[in-house]
């Protein structure tokens, strides 16, 4: 019913493809990190959930981890924990 | 097996689309363009039409629906006028700057305020910035041939700008003319299946129309012009191509009546063109050595083809059934410029601007006009003007 | 059975679609949704995006910060670009790509409304989702009607919003669509469940989300959920759904029925800066607000 052609000429068109950090290293906006103690966390997933910008990974073998080249900071994950697993410190930027 | 019927303007272009198979047809009714969008329902209601209808509920609407359909792979058309085409015109620009390849078709009506549907070209001509290519036809049978020809214009890949088709309300959509429909099969072979550059479909993600930056702005607009450039050599080929397989070829992007051994040229587009040439017709007679040029491109504005025949001429003459104000018409303000990247020494191009809502012009008020223009400029005229007349008062 | 064995919270795909490096604001909800959406459809979803957060938030030009089909169109148009896309999807056979149209409440409530009513009536078969952070962020936090009453904007800078919140989700309940759901980013199981209905359901189907904005809302970023899950303590936030006919409230609103167990509205209202000017009168005609709102739940609940 249809068929895709490319134009002809040099043509840009005003298409998008996604890709991770399209606004850049959005680590780079934090003034609080957050860190994980591993033993108070229960693995529940509410911070996996939560987290706005996708950056927490909860497995069930190997833990907590999150990608700081992208964490904002926001601290939600903080706030929707329900052990205290999770703390907000100053970024110290190391 | 092609046939001839009596059809009105608006029933030309219906046929037309018809003919062309169009997958989604989103329109909002308006006076008076309404009776395409009504013999279009008919159509698909009765089955002859295999196509989905979106009965929106605005002209924004209509314009912003065959935008989406036509992104996620649709053939689409509408058609508007006046109050409706400025209602949508943002999405006239979406559309364009977006590449996406649709038609639709303007039944031409004047602006408020105040309420007035008699014809004029200004609605058109108020989309002329938005990157469309826009085509205006004469009588009923070229209505037909530019709708069925705006689809290949549109979907081919040296283009890929949508088209808008213009005719004059009332004097053609409401006016019986015979016109001759080509055979379905052979159509089918020489238009094909719907082209486009990209589609938004969901089976691969990506994004249409993202934020962006200056310099790869300025660059997709470029493109546009270029694709402008290009359409030029395409509308030519498929005019021609059309003429051999259909019979009816209309010399491009302009037609030209009389215009051999001319000394004075008449520029004029749209239906009342006709009433011109029946004028020039008999000042011909009467050894005036008088030619006329129809415009039937408005965009992309064809200056090759124009300086082609008004080189050597003597006076040129453009009637405008438009007024920009504050400045003149509009086919004089392009030619003037095109014109003037060709020769420092322009011929004297007198413009003059009439049938402005809806006032009916004769064959008899233009013999006058051109008259009174050739004596001026035989009496000395040095120079080019602009001049309203408002006819009969 | 042992946590290990525990099934996962939300299907694995909420973690390929929304991609790290937005340029949302920290702690915007918008994004968020966007998981919650992207845990029911995948990458199988075309979002039509009008002007709001939204457009900017997913990056510039040549990237795009979603795994997913986006087509950004007029302001006022969302509804009916969808509408356009779904039938074309239609006509070609295509019938595991759902149309959202994605807008905020300046999309939906005030320029886009006559558009949505237009495509709520013809019944499209589209998925229409407000995300409402109650005013326009995009621009610079301006007011929109889905503003409430007494909230600080840019355009109400000094005597707050004067009108109460306008409610688009009994507009289109009115429409009689198939589907009509209120939802929450403090509650995303329910917004799950909500949109996996609703991805069964043929015709139109709308979902309100309500979304704190930090930004535009004046909190500290890191209560976003929490001040989510206040407007629903509250009673502010009703959540429920219509369909088949009938209203039926959400298990978060349900307990709420009593307004003895709703929590007092100034714990909602004392998180926000925008409330700080709020005078009693206000707080009154705005617990006057929550009444009559709970009041109609309960005329018409199935």
């Amino acid at each position: 019913m249809v068929k895709i052609r490319e134009p002809e000429g040099n043509v840009k068109l005003p298409l998008s493809r996604p890709i991770i950090g399209v606004a850049g290293k959005t680590g780079l906006w934090r003034t609080m990190r957050p860190i994980v103690n591993g033993e108070k966390c229960t693995k529940c997933f509410q911070c996996e959930i939560y987290c706005p910008v996708n950056v927490i990974r909860v497995e069930l073998k190997l833990g907590i981890t999150i990608d700081y080249d992208y964490c904002k900071g926001c601290g939600i994950c903080e706030d929707v924990c329900p052990r205290g697993a999770i703390i907000m410190v100053p970024e110290t930027g190391e | 097996m092609s046939q001839k019927i009596a059809l009105t303007g608006n029933y030309a272009i219906a046929y037309a689309v018809k003919l062309a198979k169009p997958d989604v047809i989103a329109a909002y009714p308006i006076t008076p363009q309404s009776p395409i969008v009504e013999k279009l329902a008919e159509m698909i209601e009765s089955g002859e039409l295999k196509a989905l209808m979106i009965r929106v509920e605005s002209e924004h609407s209509a314009l912003a629906a065959c935008f989406g359909a036509a992104v996620a792979g649709a053939r689409v058309f509408t058609a508007t006028s006046s109050q409706g085409l400025l209602y949508m015109h943002e999405v006239v620009h979406w559309a364009s700057r977006a590449r996406i390849p649709m038609v639709m078709a303007v039944v031409s009506r004047t602006i408020n305020t105040p309420w007035n549907i008699w014809p004029d070209h200004s609605d058109f001509v108020d989309q002329r910035d938005a990157g469309w290519i826009m085509a205006y036809a004469m009588d009923n049978q070229e209505a037909f041939d530019l709708t069925l020809q705006a689809f290949k214009i549109s979907e081919e890949p040296s283009v890929y700008l949508p088209v808008m088709v213009g005719i004059e309300g009332f004097v053609l959509s409401h006016t019986a003319m015979p016109v001759e429909i080509p055979d379905e099969k052979l159509v089918d072979e020489w238009l094909g299946e719907r082209t486009q550059p990209y589609v938004v479909d969901g089976l691969e993600p990506k994004g249409l129309g993202p934020l962006t930056l200056p310099e790869d702005t300025e660059d997709m607009f470029y493109g546009i012009q270029l694709a402008m450039e290009s359409s030029k050599k395409v509308i030519k080929t498929i005019d021609s191509e059309y003429g051999k397989l259909f019979g009816r070829e209309y010399g491009g992007l302009v037609s030209c009546y009389y215009c051999n051994n001319a000394k004075y040229v008449a520029i004029a587009m749209g239906s009342w063109t006709g009433d011109l040439i029946e004028a020039v017709n008999t000042l011909r007679e009467e050894g005036y050595p008088v030619g006329v040029v129809r415009v039937r491109f408005y965009r992309p504005f064809p200056r090759e083809d124009l300086w082609e025949v008004l080189r050597g001429i003597k006076g040129v003459f453009v009637f405008d059934r438009a007024v920009s104000f504050g400045a003149w018409g509009p086919i004089f303000t392009d030619l003037v410029a095109g014109l003037a990247q060709y020769t420092s020494k322009l011929p004297i191009i007198v413009n003059i601007v009439a049938g402005i809502a809806g006032v009916h012009v004769s064959a008899e008020d233009f013999r006058n006009i051109l008259l009174s223009l050739i004596n001026r400029v035989e009496n000395g005229l040095e120079h080019g003007y602009f001049d309203w007349v408002r006819v009969r008062r | 059975m042992s946590r290990s064995q525990a099934k996962l919270p939300l299907p694995y795909s909420a973690r390929d679609v929304v991609l790290p490096g937005d340029a949302s604001c920290h702690g915007c909800p918008i994004p968020l949704a966007l998981k919650i959406l992207s845990a029911v459809f995948g990458e199988k979803m075309i979002l039509v995006i009008p002007a709001c957060c939204t457009s900017v938030i997913v990056g510039t030009y040549p990237g795009q910060s979603l795994k997913a089909s986006i087509i950004h169109v007029p302001f006022a148009s969302a509804a009916a670009v969808a509408s356009g896309v779904a039938q074309a999807l239609k006509m070609r056979g295509i019938n595991d790509v759902q149309v959202i149209a994605w807008a905020g409440d300046g999309g939906t409530a005030d320029i886009g409304m006559a558009t949505v009513s237009g495509a709520a009536e013809r019944n499209e078969d589209i998925l229409y989702i407000m995300y409402d952070n109650e005013a326009y962020m995009n621009t610079g936090i301006q007011r929109s009607s889905s503003t409430p009453r007494g909230a600080w904007t840019t355009t109400t800078p000094i005597v707050g919003k004067s009108e109460n919140k306008k409610d688009v989700a009994k507009i289109l309940i009115a429409h009689n669509v198939p589907y009509v759901a209120t939802a929450s980013v403090g509650y995303p199981h329910d917004l799950y469940n909500k949109l996996q209905r609703a991805k069964n359901i043929r015709g139109f189907k709308y979902i309100q989300i309500h979304a704190p904005c930090p930004t535009g809302w004046r909190f500290d970023p890191k209560y976003t959920v929490r001040i989510a899950k206040l407007a629903v303590e509250t009673g502010f936030w009703i959540l429920y759904e219509y369909y088949n006919g009938k209203l039926i409230i959400s298990g978060p609103s349900k307990p709420l029925l009593d307004s003895s167990k709703r929590k007092s509205i100034e714990e909602y209202l004392k998180l926000q800066g925008r409330f700080r000017g709020i005078t009693p009168e206000i707080i009154n005609s705005i617990n006057e607000y929550i009444e009559s709102n709970w009041n109609w739940i309960k005329k018409y609940l199935y």
